[in-house]
């Protein structure tokens, strides 16, 4: 037997205690069996929890620790050696993964604890992130007012309009008590109640510009809170309140198109500024927030902008009307111009007509009687009458061609003439003149001078007839040189003004010297003006209505030339130039009579479709040959009905005799009127007829006859009749 | 040659020169041979023959209404006479035209004598013409055959 070293159990007096321990063995074992099941199960339950390995040791511990306990129950009474190896092996494991947990502890706990404050960390992280939403939130909702305000603002162009959304707009969008605009008067020194939200009649009251309180808000643009009791925001009479709500007060710049009330003032080189002020609601604990101050801010600028716009709209809208009412008079101003010129032109022609008609009387029967016989003193009579009508019917005709030159309404009449003989006529009419006054005149046309050119024959001849009548009349002793020749670019030319000599056209220049009393070269620029005259004695006497240059002037003008005068003073004589765009003719250098054909079969009639109607045989050859030899192509007829039958468009002319007494005759022409109703498809009819008397020719005009002829017909006769008639589309011969 | 052609010239001058002084032609029959030229070389021969025939024609017929004296057409024997002045204008018959005026007047008074007288002397005077003109044809046959040209005869 061993020695058995356990403690024996002294049963009868510690028996209690005995009892008392094992009981209480038993239930530590249950509970260290059931606190690993707890665990497992809440564990398995969540899924999140990092630690089972921890759990497992923790577990493993407290399952062997509650095994050693229940194997001690065994101990109490003797037992077997393998209880005993058994208890011990399990005390020995117990301790290993007790220490070992505590070990794992070691690490653990740390860990556990900063999950801890890491948890804390957090929630204060999500607190600060919801307030930072509740701030975007709002900064939104704010943002989306502003929009809202903004497009209520600027959908408008009426500044009323403008300004009262903006002021309800606000105080919705804020939920304000009051709102109200301050606008700067006419003499910008104080700042007058334009507009209230709530008021309807708002008092019109001003308070002065220069308060502190003003000034501090104009000099920031941000919204200021002010004191509710200061003057702008003082609106209502206070009623009793115990807490004013607080008032904000924003500056609104007037940009300077936005004039107000104050149109003809002169811009301010100032900004000047409308005052907003904003009440909360009083009696309410509300307080300005930042976000609503920015808002009130923003909504400022925009109300400016708004504003500017209305008034630049107002603007352009006023301009707009300005400029319609200045075309509708600049119109009515035409309109009468127009009028105006017409009936001057109306009354010039007609009173050109009725002072003609008399002038051409007198001027005629003066001169008949100045044929008959007189007395010196009733010839001295007659010439100073004629003398004078003369110059009346110049001058009439002056004053028309200058009207009409003004107008633009004077048109050249271009023709072939010779150049050479042009200038030989002036030099015979001014002749008698100037040999009265004992002035030589001189003609020098220059060798390459053309003979044949192409102008306007009798303005040309005005002008060298004007300028060449100046210088006899202005002269009193001395010699006229007249000077013609055709000019290449000149440097005595005024500067402004520069010939080129074109293919076909060329410079004609006119110089005509005189050595009589000369001009100041002062007055040289007025000779042209109209109705001007250089006033010295010596030239008192002589007529005319200084007209003359500046008609002269506009006829060289109209020919695209140009016109001046040089003189070395007064007495020295002056010397008048002018230059003038002619064309070149080609006509042979030999005829001056248009054209005759060498060979009269060559006449421009070649093929020309003519019908001849008579009813006598020999006649009817006679004519015939006759158009035959100028070249026409004929056909006879001898019979009105055959006539009409064969008449066509083809043929130009139609001869017919209507010799044969009664008015048959003329019934064809009546049928070929009839026949051709456009009248450059109707041939042209001529009657050819032995009668001349006065009755023939107005029958045959009543019958829309083209032209009479005399039989019989001279072949020069036929042939200018012809051409005449070709040319005219008319001819009545000169019976 | 020239010498023969020289002289049918000149003679050819005086005779058409002879005409016109006795009256038989005037300025119409100058006219009437300006038309003639190289194209037309026998444009006053068809003309003249033309008239001729003509005449013969109008006062056969005006004879026709003359005849009975109880029923003269006075108004056939007015456009007869129109006709027949109208033609030698034309050509410049002179003395024909000079007749038919006078016939002219008588026919308006519906004098039957004097018609008839009338239409005697144009009868006459016609005839006359042609022979006379048939002088002058040959005269100028005669100068082209001999080679020369037909002078241009300017009466005044």
């Amino acid at each position: 037997m061993e020695v058995c070293n356990c403690i024996e159990p002294q049963w009868p007096a510690d028996e209690l205690l005995m009892k008392y321990q094992y009981i209480s063995d038993f239930f530590i074992a249950v509970a260290y069996f059931s606190i690993p099941l707890e665990l497992i199960y809440f564990v398995k339950k969540s899924a999140v929890f990092p630690y089972r390995w921890v759990l497992v040791q923790f577990g493993a511990f407290i399952v062997l620790c509650g095994a050693t306990h229940l194997i001690n129950l065994w101990t109490f009474t003797t037992h077997s050696r393998t209880v005993a190896l058994v208890m011990t092996t399990a005390k020995v494991l117990t301790a290993v993964v007790s220490c070992a947990t505590a070990l794992m502890l070691v690490h653990i706990i740390p860990d556990l604890l900063s999950v801890k404050t890491r948890e804390l960390f957090l929630k204060n992280k999500a607190a600060e992130l919801d307030r930072e939403m509740g701030l975007i939130r709002t900064q939104e909702e704010t943002g989306r007012h502003v929009r809202m305000l903004t497009h209520e603002i600027r959908s408008t162009l009426d500044r009323h309009t403008i300004l009262k959304t903006t002021l309800v707009e606000l105080g919705r969008t804020l939920a304000l008590e009051e709102c109200a605009l301050w606008m700067p008067t006419r003499t910008g020194l104080e700042l007058q109640l334009s507009y209230t939200l709530r008021q309807q009649h708002p008092v019109e009251y001003t308070v002065p510009i220069q308060l502190p309180v003003i000034n501090q808000v104009f000099g920031t643009s941000r919204a200021v809170k002010i004191s509710p009791n200061s003057p702008v925001a003082r609106l209502r009479p206070v009623s009793g309140k115990y807490l004013l709500g607080e008032v904000v007060a924003v500056r609104v710049p007037l940009l300077h198109l936005s004039n107000f009330q104050i149109n003809d003032w002169p811009e301010l080189s100032t900004k000047r500024y409308a005052l907003m002020v904003l009440m909360l609601p009083s009696d309410s604990a509300r307080q300005w927030h930042v976000h609503e101050l920015e808002l009130v801010e923003v909504v400022a600028d925009q109300v400016a902008v708004a504003l500017s716009h209305a008034a630049i709209l107002e603007e352009s809208m006023r301009a707009r009307d300005l400029l319609m009412e200045q075309n509708v008079a600049l119109d009515i101003a035409r309109r009468e111009a127009e009028t105006a010129i017409r009936a001057r032109n109306d009354f010039l022609a007609v009173m050109n007509h009725e002072m003609r008609t008399p002038m051409h009387a007198i001027i005629a029967l003066s001169s008949l009687l100045q044929e008959t016989e007189l007395t010196p003193e009733q010839r001295l009579m007659v010439e100073t009458v004629l003398k004078s009508s003369s110059l009346l019917a110049t001058l009439m005709n002056d004053v028309l061609d200058l009207s009409r030159l003004e107008d633009g309404s004077l048109q050249l009449e271009l023709g072939t003439f010779n150049l050479h003989t042009l200038f030989r006529e002036v030099l015979n009419l001014i002749k008698p003149i100037a040999v009265v006054k004992k002035l030589p005149i001189t003609l020098n046309l220059a060798p390459d001078l053309p003979e044949f050119v192409v102008g306007d024959e009798k303005r040309l001849m005005q002008i060298i007839l004007n300028i060449v009548g100046n210088a006899v009349k202005f002269s009193k002793q001395g010699s006229i040189t007249v000077t013609a020749l055709v000019t290449k670019s000149d440097n005595r030319a005024p500067p402004d003004f520069f010939v080129v000599p074109t293919g076909s056209h060329f410079y004609l220049r006119v110089k005509v010297k005189d050595l009589g009393a000369g001009i100041n070269p002062q007055d040289i620029p007025k000779l042209f003006t109209k109705f001007a005259q250089t006033q010295s004695l010596a030239t008192r006497s002589s007529g005319g209505s200084g007209l003359g240059l500046a008609i002269s002037k506009r006829f060289v003008n109209l020919m695209e030339g140009n016109i001046w005068i040089e003189s070395d003073g007064v007495g020295k004589g002056c010397t008048a130039i002018f230059d003038v765009k002619l064309g070149i003719s080609n006509e042979s250098k030999q005829s001056g009579i248009p054209k005759v054909p060498a060979n009269p079969q060559h006449a421009n009639f070649a093929g020309l479709k003519v019908l001849v109607m008579d009813e006598n045989g020999v006649s009817r050859m006679v004519t015939k040959g006759l158009l035959v030899h100028l070249g026409c192509e004929v056909t006879t007829v001898s019979s009105s009905e055959e006539c009409l039958r064969v008449v066509s468009h083809e043929h130009k002319v139609v001869f017919m005799d209507v010799c044969m007494p009664g008015v048959e005759n003329y019934q064809i022409a009546i049928r070929i009127h009839e026949k051709f109703t456009k009248r450059h498809q109707r041939p042209l009819l001529v009657a050819l007829t032995g009668n001349t008397d006065k009755s023939t020719k107005e029958k045959c005009m009543s019958f829309g006859l083209d032209g009479v002829l005399l039989k019989p017909v001279s072949l020069d006769n036929m042939r200018n009749v012809l051409s005449d008639l070709l040319e005219h589309r008319v001819l009545y011969e000169a019976m | 040659m020239n010498t023969v052609v020289a002289q049918l010239q000149r003679q050819f001058q005086d005779y058409l020169v002879s005409l016109y002084q006795q009256g038989f032609l005037d300025n119409q029959f100058t006219e009437l041979r300006k038309l003639q030229d190289e194209g037309t070389p026998d444009f006053v021969a068809e003309v003249v023959s033309l008239f001729f025939d003509d005449c013969s024609k109008l006062i056969n017929s005006m004879s026709r209404s003359l005849e009975r004296p109880e029923n003269v057409d006075f108004k056939q024997v007015d456009s007869g006479v129109h006709q027949l002045k109208g033609s030698s204008s034309s050509v410049g018959a002179r003395r024909v035209k000079n007749v038919c005026i006078s016939f002219k007047e008588c026919c308006d008074v519906q004098n039957r004598e004097g018609c008839l007288r009338c239409l005697q002397q144009v009868d006459y005077e016609y005839k006359m013409l042609k022979t006379k003109l048939q002088d002058l044809f040959n005269l100028e046959q005669q100068i082209v055959q001999a080679g020369g040209a037909i002078p241009q005869v300017n009466i005044n």
